[in-house]
């Protein structure tokens, strides 16, 4: 069995970054390879001058939602940036950006935070992920 | 029980306490035993299935008033 994970990263908002971060680290502790690819709004949200931005969040999590999450980060709880960090010392994660979306959104690999080890097709990623899971987030 | 390293992982959520103890085990060798604290409810869960994927024995854990104690084997 192919152990690898490979993520699609599509929304950017935190929300749903915050939840691709704790599954990506999940599996660095199991000692399974992840693989990420970003894509439009979530490569948008990895722009170095911008990732501790505030992305919003999905709209289903209304001002309640928006609530929870606010008391949780007062309470101490990791920032997503963090917990992939932590995730990229712990294990085997490897972040890719599309470079389809590269192009659309005019970005260079400068542009983008340290977090992310390069530009990829999307031939790459599927060779890459083999025969492991693909989730798309 | 001879401890080598006591983590205290209360308070976080999901998936902190993993990740701190996978950290931990980093900087121990095998047969050293580890110690973990946590208050994350699924935590009970998730060090079993830590511990069988990863090879290092679940020896020993409880609970009492919402905190959980786990004491771990490096393979």
């Amino acid at each position: 069995m192919d152990e690898t994970i490979s993520i699609v990263l599509f929304s950017g908002t935190d929300d749903k970054l915050q939840s691709a971060s704790v599954l990506t680290a999940g599996a660095a502790a199991l000692g399974r390879p992840v693989k990420i690819l970003l894509q439009y709004w979530a490569l948008e949200s990895f722009r170095a001058d911008r990732i501790t931005a505030d992305h919003g969040l999905v709209p289903e999590a209304g001002p309640a939602g928006k609530a929870a999450l606010d008391a949780a980060a007062k309470a101490g709880q990791a920032h997503w940036t963090e917990t992939l960090r932590m995730a990229k010392e712990l294990g085997e994660v490897d972040i890719q950006a599309c470079s389809a979306s590269m192009e659309l959104l005019g970005l260079k690999h400068s542009d983008l935070d340290p977090i992310v080890d390069g530009v990829e097709g999307v031939a790459a990623f599927y060779v890459n992920a083999g025969e492991g899971q693909i989730l798309f987030i | 029980m001879d401890i080598k390293l006591k983590v205290d992982a209360s308070g976080l959520s999901c998936p902190g306490p993993i990740l701190k103890a996978t950290l931990g085990m980093r900087t121990l060798e095998a047969g050293d035993l580890m110690e973990v604290l946590a208050t994350d409810p699924g935590s009970v869960k998730d060090f079993a299935a830590w511990a069988a994927s990863t090879g290092n024995a679940l020896v020993e854990q409880d609970s009492a008033n919402g905190k959980f104690r786990f004491v771990l084997r490096h393979k």
